[in-house]
């Protein structure tokens, strides 16, 4: 066990213990809301640890690296936020699958645009922000979001 | 409420059938490519014992936040500061989980009906899509402390540029001053 995962359980632990001692109703709640967030995650994770097993055992390193490795440039990052814009992963799940695709060859500029893109901008849940927001700031907020979701991963590219 | 089950019914199916997918395509890999076998189950079986570990975790921090922070708290202080603290407050609203990004349209909607300003509405919806804990926890175990604070600076920055970008456009340039 890493010792990220310790202080992450650690962390849920103590907030869990101060949940029980401020509001002993509220916290069983809590667990209830979390064991429902469970089950309902879990047959994506199944999907995700396959993808990622997948990703790692039969995509070759090779091919990773040519498409969205450090030499495929601006090019890999574009398609990588193009793929994140598409794709319909819940967030929690995407950083498993972005650090398998780091192991598996792909630019650190190129994940950053993934998970950026991903998490930014949701083509499944644009019909409710049309209706809620209307046109013209979906508009925006997505086209700004994109754009930014490039520059963030250019910029990562360059620092780390 | 109605309306609701349906769409999750339909989700949970859809989740299945991609689930069946998915590992028929590792099957089909793993007849194909018999000597990537062993790799594929190694790097699957990280995984799984990976999330295995982190996942109890962030799905009982994410209990935590919808039962003691509430939708309805959000939406009161929200809109209410201005300014750089306006700022801080969206930022620091949109980062506390309380469901994913199609929830946080309605209440985007109502706070720009109460005159919320638009670049804060923006700062909030980015930061909730963005950077809620749990994620940032999940980022922060899978890509390291590195990859996870640059991305996160980077994304607020990001996030109060969309902000006064959109505004700016949709005011025409005169309401902001």
């Amino acid at each position: 066990m890493s010792v990220t995962a310790l202080v992450m359980n650690g962390l849920a632990v103590t907030g869990l213990i101060v949940a029980g001692i401020v509001n002993r109703r509220k916290a069983l709640q809590a667990l209830k809301a979390a064991w429902h967030a469970f089950i309902g995650m879990a047959p994506r994770v199944l999907i995700i640890v396959i993808l990622i097993g997948i990703i790692l055992g039969f995509i070759p390193r090779e091919f990773i690296a040519r498409v969205v490795g450090g030499e495929s440039g601006f090019r890999g990052i574009l398609l990588s936020a193009t793929f994140g814009a598409i794709m319909f992963i819940p967030s929690i799940l995407a950083f498993p699958l972005a650090g398998s695709l780091l192991e598996s060859g792909a630019a650190l500029s190129s994940v950053a645009a993934f998970i950026t893109s991903l998490t930014m901008i949701g083509i499944v849940s644009l019909p409710v922000e049309l209706k809620v927001l209307g046109k013209k700031m979906t508009l925006y907020r997505n086209v700004f979001g994109f754009i930014f979701a490039l520059m963030i991963a250019m910029v990562m590219g360059a620092l780390l | 409420m109605e309306k609701k089950d349906i769409q999750k019914k339909t989700f949970s199916k859809g989740r299945v059938a991609a689930l069946l997918v998915t590992a028929a395509a590792a099957v089909i890999l793993a007849l194909v490519l018999p000597d990537r076998r062993q790799a594929f189950l190694e790097a699957s079986w990280k995984f799984f014992l990976e999330m295995l570990i982190i996942l109890p975790a962030i799905t009982v921090m994410i209990g935590l936040f919808s039962v003691f922070v509430p939708k309805e708290l959000i939406t009161k202080h929200l809109g209410e500061s201005s300014g750089f603290k306006g700022f801080l407050l969206s930022l620091g609203l949109g980062m506390l989980p309380a469901g994913p990004l199609y929830v946080a349209f309605p209440v985007a909607a109502a706070l720009l009906a109460k005159g919320a300003r638009r670049a804060n509405i923006i700062v909030f919806l980015t930061a909730w899509a963005c950077i809620k804990l749990p994620q940032e926890m999940m980022e922060f175990t899978f890509m390291g402390p590195a990859f996870t604070f640059t991305r996160l600076a980077l994304t607020v920055i990001a996030a109060a540029l969309m902000g006064f970008l959109t505004e700016r456009i949709m005011a025409g340039g005169q309401r902001y001053s």
